[in-house]
């Protein structure tokens, strides 16, 4: 690990193969998820096996787990704050959700205040 | 790659942070990895904000939408000996790319280990994987256009943001993939013809990142756009 830049990201054949693998093994999980009823459970694993396959292929055959902290984190830190794009526009959709049901639909159960409307 | 004027030599052991700290805050070198490698990584970065915002935008419209999401395990199943199997073509083209990846591997191996015939085939091999990755997205879309009537602005199945979120999305990264192709087949000629012999072996190295990268892209696509 020490010299590796000295020579390039050079590292023995099998980790390749046997990350190959398990990629092929995550991918026919991640498949098989499409045959279970969606619920929490089924989301669950759909992510589980999602990071799994993404952590794999940055760390390995991207070969991260090999770099210096200084160029892992310049690439890896950023994504995160995307987290709170993905948060508001979460609950943005929501909210734009329920105007609609209340704004522009028939109202589902008789409040009286849809009738407004 | 050596600076005379660190104490430590880059690539020495050191304990993870001190090492974060070292390359930082001197007026040095930051990243000891050659130029194009880092900037690969810098251009990955970008492309990252831009499928993220993508699938972003994708959720949005998909939450805040009162009509049902066309359900892609039937949208997208196929027939076969009149038995319609879900997700079908996608679970293919997920195989297909997961192959392509272990051959890029492979070919970034054989490059530092300066063997340019089998590195240059691997890459030659990669690129023809991902060619049939975008012929099948062709397929796809012809079916989902011409037989299922799948517009961006409508569909027969449910929310009519579908179309619009489902092209863009797959529309990208199939823009990815062909890029890669020709990147990869570029390269791959270069790599035969011997003209890194003198300069080393990185640049297919930073096509892989590209390539593993695109690969990566569909991990996610996979698992939010069909899958969810």
């Amino acid at each position: 690990m020490a010299d590796a830049h000295a020579t390039g990201q050079q590292h023995p054949l099998k980790i390749y193969f046997v990350v190959w693998g398990l990629l092929f093994l995550l991918s026919a999980f991640s498949y098989a998820t499409d045959f279970l009823e969606h619920g929490y459970f089924r989301w669950a694993l759909i992510l589980t096996f999602m990071i799994l396959k993404a952590g794999f292929i940055v760390a390995i055959f991207m070969h991260m787990r090999w770099e210096r902290l200084a160029l892992i984190w310049a690439i890896l830190g950023p994504p995160v704050v995307l987290l709170v794009l993905i948060g508001l526009m979460a609950v943005e959709g929501d909210y734009t959700e329920f105007t609609r049901l209340d704004f522009f639909s028939e109202p589902i159960a008789p409040t009286g205040h849809a009738e407004a409307h | 790659m050596a600076h005379s004027e660190t104490t430590t030599a880059p690539g020495s052991i050191e304990p993870g942070w001190q090492t974060f700290v070292h390359d930082w805050s001197a007026d040095k070198q930051t990243f000891h990895v050659p130029w194009g490698k880092a900037m690969m990584w810098i251009f990955l970065l970008s492309d990252t904000f831009i499928f993220t915002c993508f699938l972003t935008g994708y959720m949005n419209v998909r939450l805040s939408t009162p009509v049902p999401w066309p359900n892609p395990s039937e949208v997208f199943a196929l027939e076969v000996f009149g038995v319609s199997v879900p997700l079908l073509l996608i679970g293919i083209m997920t195989f297909d790319l997961i192959t392509s990846s272990g051959t890029m591997a492979l070919a970034v191996n054989y490059g530092y280990r300066r063997d340019r015939g089998r590195a240059a085939a691997l890459m030659f091999i990669t690129a023809a994987i991902g060619a049939i990755f975008v012929g099948m997205q062709a397929f796809e879309w012809s079916k989902l256009i011409i037989e299922e009537g799948i517009r961006p602005w409508g569909n027969p199945m449910g929310a009519s943001q579908f179309g619009a979120a489902f092209f863009m999305i797959t529309g990208f990264h199939g823009l990815h993939v062909s890029a890669g192709v020709v990147y990869l087949t570029i390269v791959g000629m270069k790599v035969l013809r011997g003209d890194y012999e003198k300069k080393g072996y990185e640049i297919v190295e930073i096509v892989g990142l590209y390539w593993h990268f695109v690969d990566l892209v569909w991990v996610f696509i996979f698992a939010f756009f069909y899958l969810w």
